[in-house]
């Protein structure tokens, strides 16, 4: 029985929506979602011991024998995602006990959260390219809901931005999925790939790639990153973590899967041209995070930064590469949440947003102070903490493909990661303190917690890199031989 | 049959398209359910328009349609909808706060 596959999907989406029902009581919703998201973790766990030793697991719903019927597939690169996935939010969570405030408590903060997190989970495991859409506009709708939570002015008209641009790429995603249904006959990614792989990737074929290219470009913030800023600044501190953290990674996840495993057979035009996305993203991200005093725009361009440089990895697509990018990715899920959680934490002590504004918190908070730079070194890749292997490999990938200018830039723009935050570390924790004893906000525990769990997350990722590269090796392998994928879901009982 | 579909659904996405290029945001929100009932027919185009024939796999029917693209349109429709419904109370929110729907005096709108 394979039906575990699905509990990462099943278990947030059921509590989700028991948890409706419980809207007056908090408390209970609190412990409820938690314990939610650490059985998700747990269960997600024992599918990548499962993988390791039975290879991939796929579950047909309804007995329906792929391809005729939808299935969800867990191979290493998906359910690595979901494991991180499960224990970035449930730390999340914890900071949003008592950070995100009664009244979103009460307008069903958590079921959205937790079918934002079923969204999610479901984009990673699904094995369809409709249910794929699906799964993505589940996610989508709970951040619409998200990010205009509490109805402040500002959240209203970002949201306009975010959900007029994510209606028209589910447009183009629909409109993907025509006429490659109308060119080819199904949807099932591994037949899909078995057929395409049989009949060539001609022109047309190339061509609706394209379509999914700026698809899921439009998901991730690979070169058309113009609405991430804006929305991911605009919500209170939790859900711009869950944003940060998540809904880029499902988009870059999508990319991976559909250009290893469907559309491979012309690289010189499809993963050129994600080269060069990656490498403008590179570029553009660079100035964004360089070019504003607000510590939220700075950190929201640190996460197209980071879309650009796990591109990067797609675009040489060297099994080394799949490996750093992969690698990375979950690295950057559990930093993008501490660096978002630190920054909002920075703004509710002070009141401030702006980088000129503040000056001297290290002398108030210590310890929030060193965790930033923590946070900082990770994300620039210095090597006992976990941005080092993936940028090592990522590097190594591009050489050994012999694409130096996306090494060159991929590197160059680690440089202006480090500068743009050491430059918020400089100007608000170094200094004379300006805050009075009087006016000082205690820094609460709860608030600082999960801070302190994901900055020794990041200690234990880079120091114990050898314990998830198991899967990690397993996951690249899968992506760079996307046969295995298609025997595990058409050809095995 | 195939190619006027093909013909209405270029009508609808340019409608939608100018719909989608105005500034007020009703308009914007008109484009993109027009937008989305023109991919909808798309993906029924897509699967072949056959008279006469049910969407049943009968064993022995000579003709029958593609019951497929069907259940793709159910569910896309599904969520159009819900979309557009989110988004016009969007739209009525936005309005009540700011007290415009011109995009253009929305943008780069930082005040709290």
């Amino acid at each position: 029985m394979n039906n575990i596959v699905a509990m990462p999907m099943m278990i947030p989406l059921l509590t989700g929506i028991i948890l409706v029902f419980l809207r007056p009581f908090v408390k209970v919703q609190r412990v409820v979602s938690f314990l939610a998201l650490v059985a998700t973790a747990i269960v997600s766990m024992i599918l990548l011991n499962r993988i390791q030793t039975n290879g991939i697991l796929r579950l047909d719903f309804g007995g329906w024998k792929p391809p005729y019927g939808i299935l969800f597939v867990a191979d290493s690169f998906s359910v690595l995602l979901v494991l991180t996935t499960a224990i970035v939010s449930a730390i999340v969570l914890l900071y949003a006990f008592s950070s995100i405030g009664a009244r979103r408590e009460n307008m069903f903060f958590y079921p959205f959260s937790l079918l934002l997190i079923a969204g999610v989970n479901g984009s990673f495991l699904t094995g369809d390219l409709f249910n794929l859409f699906v799964c993505f506009e589940v996610m989508l709708l709970a951040s619409y809901v998200l990010i205009t939570m509490g109805g402040k002015k500002i959240q209203l008209v970002e949201s306009i931005k975010y959900v007029a641009i994510n209606v028209l790429s589910s447009w183009f995603f629909l409109l993907g999925i025509a006429y490659l249904y109308g060119t080819v006959g199904t949807l099932n990614m591994a037949h899909l790939s078995a057929r395409i792989a049989e009949v060539g990737q001609g022109p047309l074929l190339t061509i609706i790639s394209m379509i999914f290219l700026i698809v899921f470009s439009l998901k991730s913030g690979l070169l058309l990153y113009f609405w991430l800023p804006g929305s991911y600044s605009a919500p209170p501190t939790a859900i711009a973590a869950l944003f940060g953290a998540l809904l880029t990674k499902v988009g870059i996840y999508a990319m991976f899967r559909t250009f290893t495993l469907i559309f491979y057979h012309e690289p010189s035009i499809t993963h050129t041209m994600i080269g060069v996305m990656a490498a403008i993203t590179l570029i553009g991200g660079s100035i964004g995070a360089l070019a504003y005093q607000d510590i939220r725009q700075i950190v929201s361009y640190n996460v197209v930064i980071t879309v650009g440089f796990i591109l990067v990895g797609l675009a040489v697509s060297t099994e080394i590469a799949f490996q750093g990018a992969i690698f990375y990715l979950v690295h950057d899920m559990l930093i993008k949440a501490l660096l978002f959680m630190l920054a909002g934490t920075m703004i509710y002590l002070t009141g401030k947003s702006r980088i000129e504004e503040m000056s001297g918190l290290i002398q108030n908070y210590p310890l929030l102070g060193w965790l930033f730079f923590l946070t900082t070194l990770s994300l620039a890749g210095i090597p006992p903490l976990s941005g080092f292997l993936g940028k090592l490999y990522v590097g190594q990938g591009a050489v050994e493909a012999g694409s130096y200018v996306l090494l060159g830039l991929a590197f160059l723009s680690g440089m202006f990661v480090l500068y743009s935050l050491l430059r918020i570390f400089m100007n608000t924790f170094w200094g004379e303190t300006i805050i009075s004893e009087d006016d000082e906000v205690p820094l609460q525990k709860r608030l600082l917690i999960p801070c302190v769990v994901l900055g020794i997350a990041t200690i234990a990722l880079g120091v114990g890199a050898e314990s998830i590269l198991v899967y990690v090796e397993d996951a690249a392998y899968t992506l760079m031989n996307p046969e295995v994928y298609v025997d595990a879901v058409l050809n095995k009982e | 049959m195939e190619t006027l579909m093909t013909i209405l659904v270029g009508v609808l996405v340019t409608v939608a398209v100018y719909l989608l290029l105005s500034r007020s945001v009703i308009r914007i929100i008109l484009g993109s359910a027009v937008l989305s009932h023109a991919v909808h027919l798309l993906l029924m185009v897509m699967g072949g328009l056959k008279k006469g024939g049910v969407p049943l796999l009968g064993e022995e029917s000579e003709s029958y349609t593609d019951a497929l693209p069907q259940a793709l349109i159910l569910t896309a429709i599904v969520i159009s909808f819900a979309v557009t419904a989110f988004l016009l109370v969007l739209a009525y929110r936005a309005y009540q706060e700011t007290g415009s729907d011109d995009l253009q005096e929305l943008r780069g709108f930082t005040d709290e």
